[in-house]
């Protein structure tokens, strides 16, 4: 069950515990044990709403942030990224494969305050040797929903 | 001037869903809940496999019978679900969608004035496609109380010795319906004892969500008796690339492969190449899109049951066919006023044969949000007869 939850609530955190009961045809008072059992064990972190500020009146930049750094020993990569994640500016951070090490995505208000940081506070960090920032210009598709374009039902209306 | 018409053509009735559809379609603001066909998008993967055949220029006829690695992945298919082997050389046709094989497979088996049982409420072109090969349509009416299955009872009362063919139309449209391996090993005794044929039509076979399907070309001594076909437009939501295939044992493939090349040729080159790839790669996209049905099916059982209309609880397809008898109003006038008073659009049961009476078909094909407005609306007006009835019973 707890797969099929996972599932319908990725797509859907508004769902309630009695219809996610009816649509997986179980008892409510188990799908909402399973629910606040995934919340204790930190499967689910969060109930978020994902929102297209680009259609908004609100201004918000958000960047990509490739980040090399000098894994420290007996820690690793650990501590540096605790630095980095712990600024409210930052909205994720990745360890990632490949030509770096780690990926940062940092939200602000205008390209000047996301510089700003990028060279103030993640560049100066003991560990970090290079930063190469990547503004985000427009979301085409994010957490697998398409941003540009609304689902069109071009069925024909009534067919055997 | 003489009449230009055949006679036998102008007796057949027009489909039922033709005269509703055009009203629906006048309506701007309806939201529909009679569509046949799945609210899915064919997999990326396998569109983008049609549109790779079109690049490399695949774009002339393939054989008769179809492409011969769709042929191979088809055989493959029937017998890793079913357990049954077919002869891709000799024994398996791909079709212009499920709707080809049934006609192929009904013109290649009747001779004039033999019968065709069809239960019904099904499918609407078994009918009119017996009545095209000069067949005898003798209608079985399944039942509710039943769950509309055919019954071993209800097949035997039917059979004459001009019978020649039984169309199995399960997972049923508009039903719903399911025949599992018990009811279908009660009608297969009865098809070998009385020597008939059976055309069955599987094209929902991967939308059932009870136990795994069963086919009755499975069951002993079935396979070499029944013409099986399948398709592409449930399972893969690929209605419009209009592809489906048949498998039946040689001497009666030779004969459909004839009527398809002479009348056809060959199905789409393009649906061909997509459909190669479904087969290989598409069994998630397949659990995938039965697990979303599955949960709408479960919801809108919930609708009707707090409701209080009473619904069998149908285990394929993406049909419901809720009862609507206690209005005392036929299917198609409840069907008119709920869509004239609440702009929704079902189907009536009586498009699907007379039995239908009393009955909606209610696709499920479509997103959650869409059925939640529409069950509201349904039981906004389901409490508006109720109430009607109250007061007229009261004065």
């Amino acid at each position: 069950m707890r797969e099929q939850i996972l599932a319908i609530i990725e797509k859907n955190s508004r769902i309630n515990i009695k219809e996610l009961a009816v649509i997986l045809g179980a008892e409510e008072i188990d799908v909402a044990n399973e629910l606040k059992a995934m919340e204790e064990e930190g499967i689910i972190c969060g109930y978020h709403t994902m929102i297209d500020w680009e259609k908004t009146s609100i201004e918000k930049v958000t960047a990509l942030i490739e980040v090399r750094i000098t894994p420290q020993r007996g820690k690793g990569y650990d501590n540096i990224a605790e630095r980095i994640y712990k600024y409210p500016d930052v909205n994720s951070v990745y360890l990632i494969s490949g030509g770096y090490d780690l990926l940062v995505t940092v939200d602000g208000k205008t390209l000047k305050s996301v510089s700003s940081f990028v060279n103030e506070k993640l560049a100066t960090i003991e560990g970090v040797l290079s930063t190469a920032t990547h503004f985000i210009l427009k979301k085409y598709k994010d957490h697998g929903t398409i941003l540009t374009k609304k689902y069109e039902d071009t069925r024909e209306k009534v067919t055997p | 001037m003489r009449n230009p018409l055949a006679d036998k053509i102008v007796d057949i009735k027009p489909s039922g869903i033709r005269k509703f559809f055009d009203i629906v379609n006048e309506m701007e603001d309806a939201i529909s809940l009679g569509v046949g066909e799945p609210d899915f998008d064919t997999p990326w993967h396998i569109r983008d496999e049609g549109i790779y055949s079109l690049e490399k220029g695949r774009t002339f006829y393939t054989s008769n019978a179809g492409l011969k690695e769709l042929r191979k992945e088809i055989s493959n298919y029937v017998e890793r679900t079913q357990g049954v082997h077919y002869d891709e050389m000799h024994e398996i046709l791909v079709t212009v969608g499920g709707s080809e094989a049934i006609d192929l497979a009904l013109r290649a088996m009747i001779n004039p004035g033999e019968e065709v049982l069809i239960p019904q409420p099904s499918y609407v072109s078994y009918e009119p496609c017996a009545v095209l090969a000069d067949a005898v349509p003798v209608i079985i009416e399944l039942k509710e109380e039943n769950e509309f299955r055919l019954t071993a009872q209800e097949l035997r009362d039917a059979i004459t010795d001009k019978t020649k063919i039984l169309i199995l139309p399960f997972p049923n449209n508009p039903t719903g319906a399911i025949m599992e391996k018990k009811d279908l090993e009660e009608i297969a005794e009865i098809i070998r004892e009385k020597d008939i044929f059976v055309i069955t039509d599987e094209i929902y076979a991967e939308l059932s969500y009870k136990e795994k399907h069963v086919s009755i070309i499975s069951l002993p001594g079935m396979r070499e008796r029944t013409v099986y076909i399948n398709g592409f437009s449930k399972a893969y939501a690929m209605t419009g690339w209009r592809l489906g295939y048949a498998c039946a044992p040689a001497q009666i493939m030779e004969q459909m492969v004839k009527i398809h090349q002479f009348a056809i040729m060959c199905a789409p080159t393009t649906s061909q190449y997509a459909a190669v790839e479904a087969l290989r790669n598409g069994d998630e996209d397949v659990a995938q899109m039965r697990e979303a049905y599955n949960q709408r099916r479960r919801f809108l059982m919930h609708a009707f049951q707090e409701m209080g209309l009473r619904c069998f609880e149908p285990y394929g397809a993406f049909y419901v066919f809720p009862c609507i008898k206690e209005f005392g109003m036929t299917s198609d006038e409840f069907a008119t006023r709920l869509l004239m008073e609440e702009k929704v659009a079902v189907v009536p049961g009586t498009a699907f044969g007379d039995c239908g009476e009393g009955f909606l078909r209610i696709s499920y094909a479509y997103s959650l949000d869409n059925l939640k407005i529409a069950m509201e609306k349904i039981s906004h007006f389901v409490e508006k007869l109720r109430r009607e009835a109250k007061a007229k019973s009261s004065c």
